[in-house]
């Protein structure tokens, strides 16, 4: 069998160095892609919808059709992960440390143990990882705000410069899931739990879709930005500017539910109980 | 564009897509994606793709990584074949 995928692989490799010659070389301004349709996005960005940023204009406008079912894909991973993942039931009679907050000193709660009261005295902790270390959690609280910081410059700047929502987004989902790596997955519920990051991520998509849906009400195009010109007070090519970012917006809200959603069903093997 | 640059990045390239479905240790080969996915953010830079140069060092190298461990860790972290 392992053989038969070697000769497999060696052949469609070898079909591939074969067909590459075909292809015009990187960069030619002759080749048939760079010939139909992308002269136009290059000379019209700026004067259609004011971005300088060609990338962001043909993601979220000119081709803002395929975004919005990107989005949705990424939607649909989210939903698939939690599905394959969640389990609801708890795992009881195991068990449990807490750690005494004052002193440091480590509690091990036998099976059928009587466990503290939540109280602030004690606090759960995860049974694979236990040492305290005072520095990643203090480093990470010190880096955490700004990379959420960042993150929101990229989804906003993305007119201007690299980046755009589903950049951003991910950047976003990163610091949390970096909050929730240098704390536990209980900390990170109290800031984001998972009804939240579900909620979000669907709340993402309806932004990216309603958006459409509010250009067809006012009498365009699907995903035509320019009729929200009538809403937001201004001429046609800022109205399809303005569009792109609540379009960045849903799609970098979408992004962030689904990586955190992702990472809290993947670490805790779907039991939201510890993490990693 | 700086040929020599460009030629050892792909070498890293080839070498670091090559390692990580070779290594047995899941957790090594987690790694290594991590440095594949950076290098291919390199080679993007290079070539001009600025935006999927960003987008390739924040979803393969940081997150992906990070899921990567994620489920090694829930896992078996050596593989059998």
């Amino acid at each position: 069998m392992k053989a038969f995928a070697l000769i497999t692989v060696l052949l469609l490799g070898g079909l591939l160095f074969y067909a590459t010659p075909d292809f015009p070389s990187w960069g030619d301004p002759e080749s048939p892609a760079s010939l139909h349709v992308s002269p136009y996005y290059i000379e019209h960005s700026v004067e259609d919808a004011a971005v300088p940023n060609i990338v962001t204009t043909v993601l979220a406008d000119y081709r803002g059709y395929d975004t919005m079912f990107e989005t949705s894909v990424i939607f649909s991973a989210g939903i698939a992960c939690l599905f394959l993942l969640r389990v609801y039931r708890r795992k009881s009679n195991q068990t449990r440390l807490y750690r005494h907050v004052h002193t440091g000193v480590t509690l091990r709660i036998a099976k059928g143990g009587k466990l503290p009261k939540d109280s602030a005295e004690f606090e759960p902790i995860d049974s694979l990882w236990v040492p305290y270390d005072m520095i990643i959690k203090v480093t990470s609280r010190l880096i955490v705000p700004f990379v959420q910081l960042f993150a929101l410059y990229v989804i906003a700047h993305g007119h201007h410069s690299p980046g755009g929502g589903f950049q951003g987004g991910v950047i976003f989902g990163a610091a949390i899931i970096l909050y929730a790596i240098s704390n536990d997955l209980r900390r990170a519920f109290r800031r984001l739990n998972e009804k939240a990051a579900l909620m979000a991520s669907a709340v993402g998509v309806l932004i990216y879709v309603g958006t459409g849906l509010l250009c067809l009400l006012l009498g365009g195009n699907f995903l035509d930005y320019s009729q929200l010109s009538a809403i937001l007070h201004t001429d046609a090519v800022m109205a399809r500017s303005h569009g792109i970012l609540i379009v960045e917006i849903g799609v970098g809200l979408a992004v962030m539910a689904v990586m955190v959603s992702l990472y809290y069903n993947l670490s805790s093997a779907g039991r939201h109980d510890e993490g990693l | 564009m700086i040929w020599p640059v460009d030629l050892i990045i792909m070498v890293l390239v080839m070498i670091c897509g090559i390692a990580a479905i070779m290594v047995r240790d899941l957790l090594g080969a987690a790694i290594l994606f991590g440095a594949y996915s950076f290098m291919m953010c390199l080679l993007w830079a290079i070539m001009g793709a600025v935006d999927v140069a960003f987008t390739e060092a924040s979803v393969g190298a940081g997150v992906s990584a990070v899921f990567f461990v994620a489920a090694v860790f829930r896992t078996s972290r050596r593989t059998k074949d």
